[in-house]
């Protein structure tokens, strides 16, 4: 799509023909629903969606950590203008005409390549829907990498032409290194909630935690997500397309456009897997002559192609043109923007194994965070993602959804009726699909089509962010069986005790025995104080039994460092007597799980709140991850 | 006079501090209190509760707080006694507040500890100090009471000629210390589910031309309210008829009027009026009259079914009538007879059903 100014243009410029550029700018002003600009608060939504999507991709070609803003001014209570400034690498002045004013500029048809901007179908359509509703220009402002001066454009778009008109253009002093800026004046409407520009915004700040992004309401409140993550992703590599990944108009125009003089090298060099052995077989199932000129190839030519395609045995497309966000992106992303509800579990981010759906690989990615003040009573939310862009319309026809819906969630302590449908409970599933070729329900690429083989992948990656859950849960679970025990013996034994004989006006029995009836055992408990990020905790080790215990306990932070010994020899501890020991670890967001402790020298049968250690679990292994930092 | 503190001390916290001291796990044991678990007493024609008994140990969390809870409001009530006060259901559950562990997780917790209190001494709440909310039921129609008021004078109070339209406001205690029945003109107790229903018969005068009593039971009636019925009913000598809307909770009004409540069974033969009548709307009548309805919601099949399973409802007549609402799946409420207009309920329902009952002619 436009604005990705390095694209590998054709040499000699094939352009379409006249009539074709017609249509397209007709046809979408008669038809803006189904490019998504169906109503005045989606067009607003569309508007910011393009422009970002082609700001993050501009700056990930680039490996420019982004710094964005995104301003919505009210201009009057219909007429919004919208302004996104970014800080990538700029257009260069002699392209700005085609990149802004084209519709379908760009189209990347040659070239098999995981990108946001593949997803609408512009900044030109928004630039084309504010000039239809206000008759107002796009000023686009523009200053490339190492230039002195920056330009600013004032650009419409000639809808017969298909084609960028300027109407001013000035040279500026522009008081960035880099960047560019755009702005729409749109009818259009702002309003909050589940499909609106913020949500868009968050969900984006959730896939490119590298990103820091600011954001303008129209009331000038000032959203600022911060980057979390230092690191620009590794850009996606671009790749020939796969003879099986390609519609038959994506080939004629591949052959309409090719530069190859001859057929045969048409098919070595523009596909992938495609050696001149395979060539040489396709051409003699297919029929057709090495020599034939790639442009005078007819549409049944491309057709006896496409069965040669399916006939000769070709090898699966290669998986490194994708580019997932990766277990740290999600991690990060998913806490820097759901922290501040609280939650109490962040699951360990899946990456599944790349996968091929019609000779295009792609990719599923998973992370739940679950608990803390994400309501309790409401459907969970499921974050839509398709290479790193969040998808916020249409959930209900998507594949992610329906594939949530059809696991039984119920396990997990959610609500789900007959373990189908939309689980409730305090629960953010997010789930990325990237790919180069993504098959969507409709042209407006709101939804995942059905496709066996994503949907089967999709619920792999489920499956397995829900096992982590599942063993978060059964932990807590264990925890507070063990709290509760605790709170019976230390707190409410002895205030009935208490009260009883205070009431009552005689001596307080010993409730030892008691005790020892209810928890025959050695309990381990902890407590902590987390400040600047650092939990100060406390270990106490109580015997119920009824005789001496002495046993080694080594404690495991889940997170952090630890500060002090490994293990801790308690010495014998005699019946209710208790022990205690601290130490502190470092480097723990505001959250602490607590500590797992394990022993060794008890019965295991004595002790709760600690687990043995495993046998093969080599004390080494720990000295390892202390010296480590 | 009962020694309270003292029935409390036997009853509960002596046992519990026994068991500690002999090195057990503190447990109370006390009636179960469900459904499955009450029985007829033929003495006295009321349910009560039977053999079957649960047991609150320490051994888990629910346990020891439950009894840790009970010590705390056995303290209470020592105290209140001791200061000769009295608090409310409510006051108690916010004074909870501060009891620490012991401490209630709502007024509907308290109120049933109060009850299991009252199980475990065979005492009334009113022994303890412990008294409801205000209710507010009524009582219109001839029929005098003394009521005790707060100077301590016996005040005379005709249920007709010295109140107003909205009747005779009933205490929280009707015992004879606070209230004497001295005398009535009237021949039967027509006790009314709604407010809506009670104004209108005392609109249409249907105490004068009926020559009955008419007692608003404000839905689920409170213990004095039901009291109240059951003195007027033995000391007074009125047959009660209950007149309620046609749905299951009706039918649990009446049965609570009639049989005794679940959650007060301890107290049935104090409560109940074994012999009262129902006729509120019946399955039948929705048939008969073609009264206005709505469809039952999930709750009411609920409850409807959960009728069948009560053993207070195991007559032909009960059956007959939950299995017929059940199949026709409406409901229909007492001012649904309004159809045919306002006087319809007090010159034709009523003294047809009354007729039937032989208290009119």
């Amino acid at each position: 799509m436009p604005f990705t100014i390095d694209l590998p243009m054709p040499k000699k410029p094939a352009e379409l023909s006249r009539n074709r550029e017609i249509s397209i700018s007709e046809f979408f002003e008669k038809n803006r629903h189904i490019l998504g600009f169906d109503s005045p608060t989606k067009a607003l939504f569309m508007t910011v969606k393009e422009a970002l999507d082609n700001s993050v991709d501009a700056c990930e070609e680039h490996s420019i950590l982004p710094e964005i803003v995104v301003t919505i001014e009210r201009i009057s209570p219909e007429e919004f203008t919208v302004t996104i400034l970014d800080n990538g690498p700029g257009v260069p002045p002699l392209e700005v005409q085609s990149v802004f004013g084209k519709l379908l500029y760009g189209s990347r048809f040659h070239a098999m390549r995981q990108s946001r901007g593949q997803q609408g179908i512009g900044i030109t359509a928004a630039i084309l829907y504010g000039q239809i509703t206000t008759g107002k220009h796009a000023i686009i402002k523009t200053k490339g990498t190492g230039d002195e001066v920056a330009f600013m454009f004032e650009l419409s778009i000639d809808i017969s032409k298909n084609e960028g008109v300027i109407h001013e253009r000035k040279p500026f002093i522009w008081d960035r290194e880099h960047g560019t800026s755009v702005s729409v004046t749109l009818k259009a409407k702002y309003q909050t909630g589940r499909q609106s520009v913020f949500e868009y915004l968050r969900e984006t700040a959730v896939a490119n935690p590298h990103m820091d992004l600011k954001f303008v309401d129209p009331d000038g409140k000032i959203y600022h997500f911060s980057r979390s993550v230092n690191t620009p992703p590794v850009p996606s590599v671009p790749a020939k397309p796969h003879p099986l990944g390609l519609e038959l108009g994506e080939i004629q125009q591949m052959a309409a456009l090719s530069q190859e003089r001859d057929l045969a090298h048409f098919l070595t060099s523009s596909f992938n897997r495609v050696s001149t052995n395979v060539a040489n077989e396709i051409l003699e199932k297919s029929g057709l002559s090495k020599d034939l000129e790639p442009a005078s190839l007819s549409t049944s030519n491309i057709k006896s192609l496409m069965s040669a395609f399916r006939e000769v045995k070709l090898m699966p497309p290669p998986v490194d043109c994708l580019s997932p966000l990766g277990p740290e992106f999600i991690r990060k992303g998913l806490r820097n923007v759901y922290e501040n509800q609280h939650p109490s579990f962040y699951s360990r981010p899946v990456l599944r194994p790349p996968s091929v759906y019609n000779g295009n690989p792609f990719q599923i990615e998973a992370g739940i965070v679950y608990g803390g003040d994400i309501p309790a009573d409401e459907p969970v939310k499921i974050i839509r993602f398709v290479n790193k862009v969040p998808l916020l319309f249409q959930q209900g026809a998507c594949a992610i959804t329906r594939t949530v819906s059809e696991l039984d969630w119920r396990q997990f302590g959610l609500d789900q009726k007959q373990g189908t449908g939309i689980p409730y409970g305090p629960m953010i599933i997010m789930v990325h699909v990237c790919g180069t070729k993504i098959p969507y329900t409709s042209e407006s690429k709101e939804a995942i089509a059905d496709v066996d083989v994503i949907t089967t992948e999709i619920t792999s990656a489920l499956r397995n962010v829900s096992r982590d859950l599942r063993r978060f849960l059964n932990k807590r679970e264990k925890r507070n069986q063990i709290n509760e025990k605790f709170k019976l013996i230390r707190e409410l034994l002895p205030s009935i005790s208490g009260k009883v004989s205070s009431v009552l006006g005689l001596p307080e029995p010993p409730i030892d025995p008691v005790i020892s009836k209810i928890a025959n055992v050695v309990f381990v408990t902890e407590e902590f104080e987390i400040k600047d990020n650092t939990a100060s905790v406390k270990c106490t080790i109580f015997n119920y039994t009824r005789q001496s215990r002495s046993l080694v306990i080594y404690p495991n932070p889940p997170a952090g460092d630890m500060d002090g010994p490994q293990s801790y020899e308690t010495g014998p501890i005699e019946t209710s007597q208790s022990f205690s020991f601290t130490f502190s670890v470092s480097g723990i967001s505001k959250n602490y799980d607590g500590t797992d402790y394990y022993f060794t020298g008890i019965d295991p049968v004595h002790v709760q709140g600690a687990e043995p250690l495993p046998a093969d679990w080599g004390i080494g292994a720990i000295t390892v991850e202390e010296v480590k930092e | 006079m009962t020694d309270v503190p003292e029935v409390l001390r036997q009853k509960l916290l002596q046992n519990v501090y026994r068991i500690l001291s002999e090195g057990e796990i503190p447990f109370v044991t006390l009636p179960s209190r469900n459904k499955d678990n009450i029985v007829l007493d033929e003495k006295y024609m009321v349910w009560k509760y039977g053999d079957n008994t649960v047991t609150r140990s320490a051994k888990t969390i629910e346990g020891a707080q439950y009894i840790l809870k009970s010590l705390y409001v056995s303290e209470f009530i020592e105290e209140m006694l001791k200061s000769r006060k009295t608090s409310t259901l409510r006051e108690m559950y916010y004074i909870s507040e501060g009891w620490g562990p012991g401490k209630f997780g709502s007024q509907d917790e308290s109120d049933m500890q109060a009850e299991d209190l009252e199980v475990i001494t065979a005492l009334l709440r009113e022994d303890f100090g412990l008294r409801p909310e205000e209710n507010g039921a009524s009582v219109f129609g001839d029929v005098t009471f003394e009521e005790r008021n707060r100077k301590g004078e016996f005040k005379k109070i005709n249920c007709k000629d010295d109140v107003g339209d909205g009747g005779y406001t009933i205490p929280y205690s009707v015992e004879s210390d606070k209230l004497k029945l001295k005398s009535t003109g009237a021949t039967f107790i027509l006790a009314i589910e709604t407010g809506g229903m009670f104004d209108r018969l005392v609109e249409n005068r249907f105490d004068e031309k009926f020559n009955g009593v008419l007692v608003h039971l404000k839905g689920q009636p409170a213990r004095s309210t039901r009291r109240l019925l059951k003195r007027m009913n033995e000391e007074l000598n009125l047959p009660v008829y209950v007149f309620t809307d046609g749905d299951p909770w009706s039918f649990r009004i009446f049965a609570s009027v009639a049989y005794g409540a679940i959650k007060t069974a301890h107290i049935s033969d104090y409560l109940a009026v074994p012999t009262a009548e129902y006729i509120g709307i019946t399955a039948s009548d929705i048939l008969t009259y073609d009264l206005p309805t709505d469809v039952l919601s999930d709750k009411d099949v609920q409850a409807l079914n959960a009728e069948l399973k009560d053993p207070r409802f195991q007559t032909e007549f009960w059956k007959g009538e939950i299995d017929t609402m059940l199949k026709i799946n409406k409901k229909a409420e007492q001012q649904a007879l309004a159809k045919y207009g306002l006087d319809y309920v007090t010159d034709k329902y009523l003294p047809d059903k009354l007729v039937a009952g032989g208290d009119i002619d």
